[in-house]
């Protein structure tokens, strides 16, 4: 039965837009520390650690988003688990987040110029604080940027979920699309919402970056 | 593990199946390559040459339009809105009008930025020695920008083709879709989904080695030529 599209529907869409941002920051909250982990692994001495995490980046850089999301959601299945979205997208995203952003950090801390590893190492400090007090705070300036872009990668990624049946904004905007048949008002709003909380974030982005050009410009580092 | 056994061969015998979905995922992921590239370098011209100024509002509009909105929404504007406006799309006729559309906005900003990295004088330069202007977009812009931001290009495309397992939600016959297929009737979903991921990841590596490859083939010569 086809109805009429009202208020009621729009307020529906809006209201699953919490979905959309919960998922965002459930991956956030549990990638980041997971991506640091990552990106310490990558430039660790240990062979073995670097090689499990360049393996772990290859392999969720070189297989679709969509796919890693259902072998988590088909896995837990076998594992006797409930069949419940959720539990497998936050699991999903947090692997997903952990190596791009781990990647990405990787890149930023290999950005920092050899001499100061070499100055922290003779004036006697360990590896873990030149590590912690002397590379990575240099190194998170140059990573604002494209972590703050990744995190739009990651909120519209969310929209997959709805594959796997999650109700969130794209979801929703289906539902209601079934039941009124108004596919460019429906998906218009929803492209709305995105564009609303995506949009601000990346323009954050560009601007954090070309302030850092010019921080930058003509200095040692870079 | 509840005692699950894993059984692959109903994978195994769907072989041909497997193969033809990931025939038409290089396909299609090729064919937005190409066309999205086109795209990019009207797009890019836009953005940096004084012809196109008045366009760019558009062009701006239509960047920050399909990068800030998820890919699967795109699709399912394509596929379900156009018919509202008279224009019936086929599932794989969608699904590369959205890959196009799509890649073609991200492609645009990172050969914009290409262009942008051509220093002024040699534009002058090559202006000064009689080249026609479309020589010039040609031969000093396009082709050493195009050199500049190979790496990155090469990798959204390999994220455009990685992409393209989305366009299974509308059932356009590519890889994806045969696997949900598949999957529908045998009940094997996770070793379904597991080999085709390993399918996923072997068409990617093979990806990168071809995008390697033309950029020795294309810009290796240019590079040997502008050594001398």
């Amino acid at each position: 039965m086809i109805r009429d599209i009202n208020t009621n529907d729009f307020l529906f869409i809006l209201a699953a837009l919490r979905w959309t941002v919960l998922l965002s920051v459930l991956a956030c909250l549990f990638g980041v520390p997971l991506g640091l982990v990552v990106a310490v692994g990558r430039l660790s001495g240990h062979f073995a650690l670097r090689w499990a995490t360049a393996g772990y980046i290859q392999f969720l850089q070189g297989t679709p988003l969509l796919m890693q999301l259902f072998l988590v959601f088909f896995g837990a299945n076998l594992m006797g688990w409930r069949i419940d979205p959720w539990p497998a997208a936050i699991v999903a995203f947090t692997l997903y987040t952990g190596a791009f952003l781990g990647d990405i950090w990787r890149g930023c801390i290999e950005a920092i110029p050899h001499g100061q590893w070499e100055a922290a190492r003779s004036l006697a400090l360990p590896w873990a604080v030149t590590l912690y007090r002397v590379i990575l705070p240099q190194a998170a300036r140059i990573a604002t940027p494209p972590t703050v872009g990744f995190l739009v990668q990651v909120i519209k990624g969310t929209s997959l979920t709805a594959i796997i049946g999650l109700t969130e904004l794209v979801r929703a905007g289906q539902m209601i699309n079934n039941a009124t048949f108004q596919p460019l008002a429906v998906y218009g709003a929803v492209a709305g919402l995105y564009f609303a909380v995506c949009w601000p974030l990346s323009r954050y982005s560009q601007r954090l970056e070309r302030r850092l050009g010019r921080g930058f410009q003509g200095s040692a580092l870079l | 593990m509840g005692g699950y056994v894993f059984q692959f061969g109903v994978v195994f015998d769907a072989w041909r199946e497997l193969l033809r979905g990931a025939a038409l995922t290089v396909q299609l992921s090729a064919a937005a390559i190409v066309l999205g590239l086109l795209v990019a370098m009207l797009g890019a011209w836009v953005k940096t040459a004084q012809g196109g100024r008045w366009l760019r509002p558009v062009v701006d509009g239509y960047i920050e339009m399909i990068r800030n909105t998820p890919f699967l929404l795109q699709l399912f504007f394509f596929f379900f809105g156009l018919p509202a406006l008279g224009v019936r799309l086929s599932p794989n006729q969608a699904a590369l009008l959205t890959m196009v559309v799509n890649l073609g906005a991200y492609a645009t900003e990172i050969l914009r930025a290409g262009i942008e990295a051509i220093p002024r004088g040699q534009i002058e330069a090559a202006l000064s020695l009689g080249l026609r202007p479309a020589q010039v977009f040609r031969l000093i812009v396009l082709m050493p920008a195009l050199k500049i931001v190979y790496p990155p290009l090469a990798a959204q495309f390999t994220m455009a083709m990685l992409g393209s397992s989305v366009v299974s939600a509308i059932s356009a016959d590519e890889l994806t879709s045969v696997a949900n297929l598949l999957q529908s009737v045998t009940f094997r979903a996770f070793e379904i989904y597991a080999v085709v991921t390993l399918m996923y990841l072997a068409i990617a590596f093979a990806f990168r080695g071809l995008l390697t490859g033309i950029y020795h083939v294309v810009f290796g010569r240019a590079a040997a030529a502008g050594a001398r």
